[in-house]
């Protein structure tokens, strides 16, 4: 019988640590379906954040790095510059990129640094229990605003790709959902687009990925993915936000 | 090669390149910003990278990312910025990368000043960082010396898998001396293939390379720790460098001190045998590992009545030294650390007052 899906060979046998209805493990298989597809898993070096995917390397079938939290563009920097030869990726969630990492990320766009960064935003940080995030939602319930965020007095959640978009060097800025079928095939043609941009040598490519957190949103599977897009999605509209001319 | 007159900040700089390390990642500070300023031009003559980073943080990560790919690659600093690198560098320590860092130390704590000092003897030796690690830390007392120590770091950061860092201060780093380097290089870069994210395909593998910090599983963290410690004893064997002044003699007192302070107090020393007083020095190369037996055995001599740690500093090497002399001689410390380098004349002072008090 002819074999008609399976398992990308950039990925482990590892069993998943992350929950029930979590998009990392879409996110993650959009990425090893690419690197097949590309046949680059043996020059590429992911680099794994801090938080929830700081075990991603557990999944993946390539070389990786484990950064420190929001580190991750300032290692993707260093191996690029001295190896521009090893395709470089930076995996990272909103609080290591959007918080603590927010220098980090816009001074290696600013650079037009020649890797990719995925952006899983899922509006809270997840391993250490669901506080508040720069990209959680206004009145959003999280363990540091228990009666939701008062923006009056934490500002507007930040809309990662358009800041980086309003850069002059970063060239490929791009929004995407993983929460159903159809939105996955278009993340999926964002991700690819990116690394092969990252081939050409073309630019920054920066690929954001709006994500669920039922866990720490308090939420079914279910009901998380129809909350992203009566809620989220408005907010963090889908699409290209900068292509290269 | 003929010895050239050159400030031991762009000499530090070229040190570097001689010694195979055509990587560099910094962020502009007083004292130190020449190197960074020199490797911006010399750097592409060399077909090198230089990069100037948004932040110390981020250069300290950059030297990260890039020794984790198996690169010889390097970073300089002064006090406060090595303070925002210190996170990077327990990392870089704990994922057993090797890396090397360049301190050229002024005044202290917070902004404090521009100016010489030796006030980061503790965050160098004992941490700096979180966690259970150390640095293998040189201290040149000259431009020369500055020059062998950056060429013997990056063979040294190899062979441990470990960063080394060159602590200098904003004297030396300033200061114009003859300078001689050698032709060859010290080592060729050891392999890494078999840890370093070098790419399967590049190393005919298809097991993949992993450089991470967090160990989370069973005994696992431990097993790292205890793997660091065993690296730092090996150190402790095999790597301790001091220099002796005046130590064949029967003196009545003997002098520790490094770096920039080590020159005066050899002055000093001059002039307190002109007065017939003999005073010897234990010079540590190695603040870590400390050259612990050398200084034992010079302070424990029969002449010898008293140990003083010269510091630019208000005390912080005095602390290994009593730690080693195990209060078998008396203890002194004397120091500055407002970034006016004390005078022989202070220090020979200084000398005739505590032999007088411990005669």
């Amino acid at each position: 019988m002819a074999k008609v899906f399976q398992k990308p060979k950039s990925m482990t046998d590892a069993h998943t640590h992350y929950c029930p209805g979590c998009t990392h493990g879409v996110i993650h298989r959009l990425i090893a379906e690419t690197l097949d597809e590309l046949g680059i898993q043996g020059r590429t070096v992911g680099i794994a954040p801090v938080g929830c995917a700081v075990l991603a390397y557990n999944y993946f079938d390539c070389d990786f790095q484990e950064a420190a939290h929001g580190r991750a563009p300032a290692m993707a920097t260093g191996i690029k510059r001295v190896r521009p030869d090893l395709m470089v990726f930076t995996y990272q969630g909103d609080g290591d990129l959007a918080s603590i990492g927010m220098g980090e990320i816009i001074h290696a766009a600013n650079r037009g640094e020649k890797f990719t960064t995925i952006f899983v935003n899922n509006t809270v940080y997840g391993m250490t229990g669901g506080q508040m995030a720069p990209t959680t939602m206004p009145n959003q319930r999280t363990t540091t605003s228990p009666s939701g965020r008062d923006v009056e007095n934490t500002g507007m959640p930040v809309k990662v790709a358009e800041l980086i978009a309003a850069l002059q060097t970063p060239a490929y800025v791009t929004r995407q959902a993983v929460i159903k079928p159809k939105y996955i095939r278009k993340a999926k043609k964002a991700i690819r687009q990116a690394f092969e941009y990252q081939m050409a040598g073309t630019c920054f490519t920066f690929v954001e990925i709006v994500s669920t957190c039922p866990t720490n949103w308090g939420k079914t599977p279910l009901e998380s993915i129809h909350w992203t897009e009566t809620d989220l999605l408005p907010y963090y509209q889908l699409g290209d936000c900068k292509t290269p001319e | 090669m003929a010895k050239i007159l050159m400030k031991g900040n762009e000499a530090i700089g070229e040190a570097a390149i001689r010694a195979g390390c055509l990587n560099y990642f910094g962020y502009p500070i007083t004292p130190q910003s020449e190197i960074a300023e020199y490797l911006s031009h010399r750097m592409p003559e060399v077909n090198g990278m230089f990069l100037q980073a948004e932040s110390e943080v981020a250069a300290s990560y950059m030297i990260f990312g890039a020794a984790a790919a198996g690169e010889r690659v390097f970073t300089t600093s002064s006090s406060p910025g090595i303070s925002l690198m210190s996170e990077a560098i327990s990392y870089v320590a704990a994922a057993q990368c090797p890396a090397v860092f360049v301190n050229i130390m002024r005044g202290g704590p917070g902004l404090g000043g521009i100016l010489p000092s030796q006030g980061d003897y503790f965050q160098a030796t004992k941490g700096g960082g979180h966690g259970d690690y150390h640095l293998l830390v040189m201290a040149p007392n000259s431009v020369q010396e500055s020059v062998e120590m950056v060429m013997r770091a990056f063979p040294l950061a190899e062979k441990y898998r470990n960063p080394v860092i060159i602590l200098g201060d904003g004297l030396i780093g300033q200061m114009m001396e003859p300078v001689e380097f050698p032709d060859h290089l010290i080592s060729e870069p050891s392999d890494k293939n078999d840890w370093a994210t070098t790419g399967m395909d590049y190393r005919n593998s298809n097991k993949p390379n992993l450089v991470k910090s967090l160990f989370l599983v069973g005994n696992s963290l431990e097993e790292n720790n205890r793997c660091l410690k065993a690296k730092y004893e090996q150190m402790k064997k095999e790597e301790i460098m001091f220099a002796t002044y005046n130590c064949d003699t029967n003196y009545v007192a003997l002098i520790v001190s490094y770096g920039t302070m080590s020159r005066v107090c050899r002055t000093a020393i001059d002039l307190l045998k002109n007065e017939g007083i003999e005073v010897g020095m234990i010079r540590p190369q190695t603040l870590f590992p400390f050259p612990e037996k050398a200084v034992q055995e010079a302070a424990w001599k029969p002449s010898c009545k008293v140990v003083t740690s010269m510091e630019l500093s208000m005390g912080q090497m005095v602390e290994d030294v009593e730690r080693v002399v195990q209060a078998k001689r008396p203890v002194t410390w004397f120091g500055v650390a407002g970034g006016i380098v004390s005078t022989p004349e202070e220090i020979v002072a200084e000398m005739k007052r505590v032999i007088h008090a411990h005669q």
